[in-house]
């Protein structure tokens, strides 16, 4: 074997490469070449007939469009919900908590050890109607005698931020854990004030990390669908709920690879427009 | 006031702490409940019944070996196939190497329903030959865990030092004893890493699942089933003893780290 991979040097990589690239070319590639060709295809269940059926996608944006500008605009809110949330813990755990480090990042992970669909439920048991939360609201009339919290957009973006948020926080820390502390005495030393030297240092120096915790957060809530499922209503419903229940619910196959692609389109749009405002070689580098 | 501006950050990075544990404290504490009715929402009455009759719901038990299964499965097939492409890609430079890193990076950065979503209609057109459930589940997790596989083993070889393996080398040993008996150990810590985290993802994977599971059941997927009708207790104690060992073995991790580096500082 040895002397077979030293006469053959050249194919040394490929022999590597050959079993996980494959994989993934007949189990990622080619099923969204099969997503494309269903999303052209016309009929009813389970008589569909490829026609380039082109009104799939305007028609989609038509019936859907409610759904789509929903789901942008909430895994929006919740992005900048997390990096607002986020910011100042990760910029205390790596700069004030020392030995303790550790320990807090694992408490910024843990959330994950917990199966996501429970974790959803366990805010269900928070937020409900008999809950302590609402019960409090309501006592000090921040809530009407029968508001509630579930059921509501609140409930909604609040669960995706949750969900969601160890993927802003932890490339966050990464970015802010790299800054010199030196840069910083050095800020200080030229007088610049506590305020100056975070605006003009470390917040510059922790831009990577506030654009990958970004797209990290932003790309899976927006496809996201248990959220609106679990803890809002028919109204809070996003594009994932469409495609969730046309693909197993109402079996309209070519409706629902079509919004797929209208999503995938969306979110590449974002990231182009997210791109031209922070700059493209941030976003690949 | 200065102890107020002093230690408001402490403050708030505790309150986040709290926010963070809120929900995990809640699946705990009513994994201990008594519910009245059907649904295990409102704090009742402390029993341990339920971490006694884990099993006591029909359905709960093969849907968390199901659940079992794949995870094993799929993490050891995944961190062959990904710690072979992150070798690929670190140690040699071949055409096509971008194109790699390009099919590699895109599953991670597409939304789960898309990936779910495409995988069923090939699973659907080519009923011959593939058919939706346990296999098809295994299929889709090793598939989206290779890349983060990838990911992890490809930063620990960046960092690797390959005098080692050219020292074997002038010893004799040839390329295939060199890397069974060189690189293959020194890779292990960072095979385990990508392994667990590969099998966290698959057990806790729910979007991509429920699309190809056809009648079969993992336990996120049973959790769905079950959430409209009633959400029995068990459900927070198959939850919570996931969390119970997932945090054992993180925490075993810190305190090793947080010995070793005192051990190294000892050392020196």
């Amino acid at each position: 074997m040895g002397a077979f991979f030293h006469r053959h040097k050249g194919v040394t990589p490929y022999l590597l490469l050959a079993p996980g690239a494959l994989w993934l070319a007949i189990f990622f590639v080619i099923p969204l070449v099969f997503l494309g060709y269903q999303s052209l295809q016309s009929g009813l269940f389970p008589n569909f007939e490829f026609t380039w059926e082109f009104s799939n996608f305007s028609d989609g944006i038509r019936d859907y469009h409610e759904q789509l500008v929903r789901s942008f605009l909430y895994a929006g809110i919740a992005t900048v919900a997390c990096l607002v949330l986020a910011y100042p813990l990760v910029y205390w755990i790596a700069f004030r908590a020392g030995p303790w480090r550790n320990l807090f990042l694992l408490f910024i992970i843990a959330p994950f050890f917990v199966t996501y669909l429970v974790r959803t439920l366990a805010w269900l048991n928070i937020l409900a109607d008999e809950g302590p939360v609402v019960g409090f609201l309501r006592s000090i009339n921040v809530l009407d005698e029968d508001g509630r919290l579930l059921a509501t957009t609140f409930a909604v973006v609040a669960g995706i931020t949750y969900n969601f948020f160890p993927f802003m926080a932890l490339p966050l820390y990464v970015s802010l854990e790299q800054i010199d502390p030196r840069l910083l005495e050095a800020a200080k030393d030229l007088y610049a004030s506590p305020t100056q030297a975070f605006l003009r240092v470390t917040l510059p120096l922790s831009a990577p990390g506030i654009v990958a915790g970004t797209l990290l957060t932003f790309i899976p809530a927006a496809g996201d669908f248990i959220n609106a499922a679990l803890l809002g209503t028919p109204g809070q419903a996003m594009i994932g709920n469409v495609i969730q229940a046309k693909f197993l619910e109402s079996l309209d196959y070519p409706g629902a690879a079509s919004l797929s692609f209208i999503l995938m389109g969306l979110i590449l749009l974002a990231l182009l427009v997210y791109a031209r405002i922070v700059g493209s070689e941030r976003l690949t580098g | 006031m200065r102890f107020v501006k002093r230690h408001a950050l402490t403050a708030y990075a505790l309150l986040m702490v709290g926010y963070l544990m809120l929900p995990i404290a809640v699946v705990i504490l009513f994994s201990f409940n008594q519910p009245a009715g059907r649904f295990n929402y409102v704090w009742e009455q402390f029993t341990f019944d339920n971490w006694i009759n884990w099993n006591d719901v029909l359905g709960i038990q093969d849907a968390i070996v199901t659940s079992l299964e794949i995870g094993l499965l799929a993490t050891v097939v995944a961190t062959a196939l990904g710690t072979l492409i992150a070798l690929a890609i670190v140690r040699h430079r071949f055409v096509g190497r971008g194109a790699t890193n390009i099919l590699v990076f895109l599953p991670m950065s597409t939304p789960e329903i898309v990936l779910g979503a495409s995988l069923l209609t090939l699973f659907l057109n080519s009923t011959a030959v593939l058919q939706l459930g346990f296999w098809a589940i295994f299929i889709a997790h090793v598939m989206f865990i290779v890349s983060f596989i990838v990911v992890t083993v490809k930063a620990r070889l960046i960092g690797f030092d390959r005098h080692l393996e050219e020292a074997a080398m002038d010893l004799g040993a040839n390329e295939w004893v060199t890397f069974r008996k060189v690189t293959l150990p020194l890779l292990a810590p960072a095979m385990l890493a990508a392994a667990l985290l590969g099998f966290a993802l698959s057990i806790d994977d729910f979007v991509i699942t429920y699309f190809v599971a056809g009648g079969e059941q993992t336990f996120p997927v049973y959790v769905w089933g079950i959430a409209r009708v009633a959400v029995p207790p068990q459900v927070n104690v198959i939850a919570s003893a996931i969390f119970l060992v997932a945090i054992a073995i993180a925490l075993g991790n810190v305190i090793w780290e947080y010995r070793g580096a005192k051990r190294a500082r000892g050392a020196t």
